[in-house]
């Protein structure tokens, strides 16, 4: 429908770069800054008293101390990241501790994952969406300490999907052997989040 | 008109029968969509600019209007200078424009009839707000809704004829002459004149604001989990 349409007057003022529009998935636009987007208020983390757990349906629950959680390799991981709400931040990094890393010794037996933050959000997620070299706790960005804004202590990066899917001030992930719905995906939001087919709304 | 009820999530083509001019910065407009359905208050549209080479810009906006007012929604949009769709909208549309939109999208930041209920907008943070307001002034006589609204400058007031008893209303840089009420930014004493902390309250404005008035709420002794924000980003 209304493939023909178009908008009186319309030519577009703030089309992105030409070598960077191949990186734009549909209805996005190019945002140098960092937008803060949270559905409540920001909850302050002592990185001291963090922990980060992995439960539910896993061979063996683990937790690990912000201190152990140093102690595991760090990677720095080059990224662009999409939002829901129409921006995308192209060329950013994170750092962080991979989630092959984490998940690899807790030998998850369910498929799906909730994602649960410090605070009260969720959200979910397929496990084979968070192995294989896709997903981060990070703790870093552009290598200065996550600010709390934007997830600090420790949020979860999972660069491929919207950035809701993304949890900041990350404290858990349960292993569920079937799907349910997190936080955004109970109110309106598409339940995967793949940016390049635009599934922002159920529906989509 | 005759009003035909579907899912939201489809584009439809609205047409643009009413424009005003809120403030120096904000302008409202009054769509009229073939393929209407009631939207909750707090709830946004998608809108899709598309150029005649097939270039498209889409962005959200917050409804102003009451889902009472069949078969249309109002649209209040502040021009960010540096952006590509509001601009278009103040400096390009007119009545009777055609635009693209879908929705009503979101289920969180929503009033469903929750009392008491207390709302803090800043600036164009406001415009959801007003949905509920003007909802609760049509429809829900006996519940307690208040409106926190904080401006920058005289001029900035948007919906200014409809700033009413319920509200409270404070200039933070420079108040109209005469000004007998608030100057200066959000502060404790007016959550607690609202009295509503058994209840809900619903923030709404720049991250700044809304972390400020976040703050204050919690202080207020508002339930954290009753406490529902919306941040405006850079997005124009």
């Amino acid at each position: 429908m209304a493939s023909n349409f178009f908008s009186r007057g319309f030519t577009g003022r703030r089309r992105s770069p030409e070598e960077l529009a191949d990186r734009l998935p549909p209805g996005q636009y190019y945002e140098r800054g960092f937008p803060v987007l949270t559905a409540g208020p920001t909850p302050r983390i002592d990185w001291t008293a963090w922990k980060f757990r992995i439960d539910g349906m896993v061979g063996t629950e683990l937790e690990w101390t912000s201190a152990e959680f140093e102690a595991l390799p760090f990677e720095t991981v080059p990224c662009d990241i999409h939002c829901v709400t129409k921006w995308s931040k192209l060329g950013t990094s994170f750092g962080g501790v991979s989630l092959d890393t984490l998940l690899g010794d807790a030998q998850p037996a369910g498929a799906y994952a909730m994602a649960m933050s410090y605070g009260g959000y969720t959200t979910n997620l397929p496990v084979a969406d968070l192995t294989g070299g896709k997903a981060w706790i990070v703790t870093e960005h552009e290598g200065e300490p996550l600010p709390r804004e934007h997830g600090g202590p420790a949020r979860l990066l999972v660069p491929h999907l919207y950035f809701w899917k993304s949890a900041k001030w990350i404290a858990a992930l349960r292993i569920m052997d079937r799907d349910e719905p997190g936080f955004w995906e109970q109110n309106g939001y598409h339940n995967y989040g793949d940016p390049w087919r635009e599934q922002r709304y159920w529906g989509d | 008109m005759e009003v035909s009820q579907r899912a939201p999530g489809r584009w439809q083509i609205a047409t643009v029968t009413e424009v005003k001019r809120e403030t120096p910065r904000v302008k409202s407009f009054r769509l009229v969509l073939p393929m209407w359905m009631p939207h909750l208050p707090g709830q946004h549209y998608d809108v899709r600019l598309t150029a005649p080479d097939g270039y498209r810009a889409q962005r959200s906006y917050s409804v102003a209007s009451s889902p009472l007012e069949k078969g249309t929604v109002e649209l209040t949009i502040d021009r960010l200078a540096d952006g590509e769709v509001s601009p278009y909208f103040h400096d390009v549309v007119e009545v009777g424009d055609q635009v693209e939109v879908r929705g009503p999208f979101a289920s969180y930041f929503v009033w469903r009839g929750e009392s008491p209920v207390l709302l803090v907008g800043g600036g164009s943070g406001v415009v959801p707000l007003m949905a509920m307001l003007r909802h609760r002034r049509l429809t829900h006589d006996h519940g307690q809704m208040r409106l926190i609204y904080s401006v920058r400058h005289a001029d900035d007031v948007i919906f200014a004829g409809e700033i009413d008893g319920d509200a409270t209303l404070t200039f933070t840089r420079d108040a109209p002459p005469g000004w007998a009420g608030h100057t200066g930014h959000i502060d404790a004493g007016m959550f607690t004149a609202a009295d509503h902390s058994d209840g809900t309250v619903f923030i709404c404005g720049s991250n700044g604001f809304v972390e400020a008035a976040a703050d204050l709420a919690m202080t207020a002794g508002f339930d954290p989990a009753r406490i529902r924000t919306e941040r405006f980003g850079p997005t124009g």
